[in-house]
């Protein structure tokens, strides 16, 4: 709110403002049964080129979080507040004609399951011409080139055959091609790239994600992946939202989030991943229970039913007080919000785990 | 594309036989005399024995049903010496009542049926798509409720109700319209536009509603698919949204149920409709004909009907291959 309120003094230069800049994001839904708080005040910020991965479970509010900055909340009965700066320009004030103009041409999105989200009545490539057409004045005729110049961008074989067949012809992978060909046709300054891979088979995925990675290049286009799975933003991301119940609990550069994950939940992320190089025999550690309500979100650090490691903390702060976002001591920007000291993390992640509790109550008394 | 048509006809060929099988025995296996009927109030004995073997009644009911069938194949002649009627292929029977050939009094009521239930059809169907689209659009407001609302008023009404009640206003009361009735096309279009406004709108008052729901049912369901989200996505305008990837996929449902409704329409189901406003159609013609105990009519409007039921279904087919190009017509 202060931006846009208080007038900046003339004579200080401000800092460049990043390309995408979200702060304080909330988008709460009215129901029946109560406010279901899907996104509870989340920012990032974001520059041309780089791309953020945002990570969590289902229900974290990591897709509702998308498609805010897509404005399709708009006209709907999503309560949203906070700012998205995009190039300087606000987008949740921006009124739904304002917004539609951005929408497929400055900020485009590819879906998770490319079959539903891609029209069954219409072929591949009108439905590219369409997203082209939208935004420029051209004839069909470029339009239907420019769609065949995507799908060959792409990667798909034989794409002035193609561009006549129903998203029903494709197979899995082509089809996730063809809906990025169709968030690219218009060159976005923002691609949002929401579970891009989560339907396709395993051989698919590396393929998708290196084609997303070029294409950035190539475009020069901020990215912003929503996962649950880390294996893909490892590869692909420059910085890692980590977010539980609406809310952010960890932020930082991929290196900092993977290398030194400071929240428990992390940890856990990290645990129930298979490594290649690991050992067969070795059991991968789940996260025990689900995720929380949005409605009744826990008292407190909302992760801490599921949390091994509250035993660590002085009793009940984990269930009585919800911990801030705290700048990772030694490091700029990586963020996380946990009550367990440095020194309890360092112990806990140098093989201590959740049975030496009793050690630590011990150490408290002390 | 051609096969598939071939193979449909075939089927639909099938099915008009076991239909034909059915009505054949129901009605002529029913404990009624013909015969009887057909020889009126002074009978003797004689006349009608020879009535009997006139119509063929004397014989076995397989002898009479292979004989209908090969009627319906190549035509048949009925009566003796003296007096001769033929009645060409597709003979459905003579009536016992007029002595004329089903099929010819049948044509000459088409056109009325004709006009009458594709006229209400086309008018209700955009009628019912377009107030039951912006019942969805606008779910849950008061627009949503208005349609609703006014469908649910239509679906409630008789027709007996509404048609009297829109002749007494229009015809009597402010004489808008002169008295309603069939006038044929061909001779006075502008007789049959107006002799038709009244049995139309009767029509489309008692069909909107279903068509209503249906559109908003069905629309609503599409909202809810993926694609729509990636419509919006795209940055197209709502109307587009809506219009274009909405409808689109929301019609097929609507599709089948509209070919049904065409179907029995044109083949005579607006009895009630016609007698209202005296129009000389299809229905009223099995009404008469059940009245009158008249057999073979009866037996032929039944066919007739069942006939373009059974060939809207075919079309109905047609079109879901063009509408959506998953279903492979092979």
């Amino acid at each position: 709110m202060s931006v846009s309120t208080s007038p900046q003094p003339a004579d200080v230069t401000p800092a460049p403002a990043p390309f995408l800049d979200v702060r304080d994001l909330r988008v709460h839904f009215p129901t029946e049964d109560g406010l279901v708080k899907s996104v509870d005040g989340v920012s990032f910020t974001l520059e041309k080129g780089r791309t953020l991965g945002i990570v969590g479970e289902s229900g974290s509010g990591k897709s509702v979080t998308s498609l805010a900055l897509l404005g399709l909340h708009k006209g709907t009965r999503a309560q949203v507040s906070g700012e998205i700066w995009l190039e300087g320009r606000e987008l949740i004030a921006l009124p739904e004609a304002g917004m539609r103009a951005l929408r497929g041409r400055t900020v485009s999105m590819i879906f998770q399951d490319p079959l539903s989200a891609l029209h069954p009545f219409f072929t591949v490539g009108s439905q590219i011409a369409e997203a082209y057409r939208v935004h420029h004045k051209v004839s069909k005729k470029e339009a239907k080139d420019r769609a065949v110049e995507m799908l060959k961008r792409v990667g798909i074989p034989q794409p002035e055959r193609r561009v006549r067949d129903y998203p029903h012809q494709f197979s899995g992978g082509m089809r996730q091609r063809a809906m990025i060909a169709m968030s690219l046709v218009c060159d976005p300054a923002l691609l949002i790239a929401d579970e891009p891979t989560t339907a396709l088979d395993v051989t698919v995925q590396a393929q998708i994600l290196d084609l997303i990675r070029d294409l950035q290049e190539e475009f020069g286009s901020a990215v912003v992946i929503i996962t649950h799975d880390l294996g893909v933003v490892s590869d692909i991301a420059d910085d890692i939202l980590v977010m539980y119940g609406g809310r952010r609990i960890e932020y930082g550069t991929t290196r900092e989030v993977l290398k030194q994950p400071q929240h428990p939940y992390t940890w856990g992320l990290l645990q129930s991943m298979p490594h290649l190089g690991g050992d067969v025999g070795q059991r991968l550690n789940p996260i025990p229970g689900t995720p929380p309500s949005l409605i009744n979100l826990p008292d407190g650090c909302s992760f801490h039913p599921r949390c091994a490691y509250k035993g660590w903390v002085t009793e009940g702060r984990c269930t009585a007080e919800r911990p801030e976002l705290r700048l990772v001591s030694g490091s700029e920007r990586h963020l996380a919000a946990c009550h367990l000291s440095d020194d309890a993390k360092q112990e806990i992640r140098g093989g201590a785990g959740p049975d030496d509790r009793d050690a630590a109550a011990a150490r408290t008394a002390r | 594309m051609f096969r598939y048509l071939i193979r449909r006809l075939l089927a639909a060929a099938v099915i008009m036989l076991v239909i034909t099988t059915i009505t054949f025995f129901i009605f002529f296996a029913l404990p009624s005399n013909p015969a009887l009927l057909a020889c009126g109030k002074t009978c003797s004995p004689s006349r009608l024995a020879e009535i009997k073997h006139s119509l063929g009644l004397d014989q076995s009911y397989l002898t009479q049903y292979w004989e209908f069938l090969k009627g319906l194949v190549v035509g048949r002649d009925y009566g003796d010496q003296s007096v001769r009627i033929h009645c060409g292929a597709p003979c459905l029977g003579i009536s016992f009542q007029t002595d004329t050939p089903v099929l010819t009094t049948l044509l000459q009521d088409f056109p009325a049926d004709l006009s009458l239930g594709l006229g209400a059809a086309v008018a209700f169907l955009i009628l019912g798509v377009g107030l039951g689209t912006v019942a969805a659009v606008r779910r849950g407001r008061a627009a949503d409720k208005a349609a609703v609302g006014l469908a649910l008023f239509g679906v409630s009404v008789q027709i007996y109700f509404i048609g009297l009640l829109l002749l007494y206003l229009f015809v009597d009361k402010f004489q808008i319209l002169p008295t309603s009735g069939y006038t044929p096309f061909t001779e006075d279009p502008a007789g049959w536009f107006q002799g038709l406004i009244l049995p139309w709108s009767t029509l489309v008052i008692v069909y909107l509603a279903m068509y209503t729901r249906l559109t908003r049912s069905s629309m609503l369901e599409v909202f809810s698919e993926d694609y729509m989200r990636t419509a919006r996505a795209k940055g197209l305008p709502a109307a587009t949204v809506v219009l274009k990837h909405g409808l689109r996929a929301a019609i097929t449902p609507i599709i089948t149920i509209f070919g049904m409704d065409v179907g029995s329409l044109i083949g005579g189901s607006a009895v009630i409709t016609e007698s209202v406003f005296g129009i000389n159609g299809i229905g009223k013609l099995a009404v008469d004909s059940v009245q009158n105990s008249d057999l073979p009519v009866i037996l032929g409007t039944t066919l007739f009907a069942a006939t373009f039921v059974v060939l809207a279904n075919v079309v109905v087919d047609l079109v879901y291959g063009l509408v959506d190009p998953r279903v492979r017509l092979a």
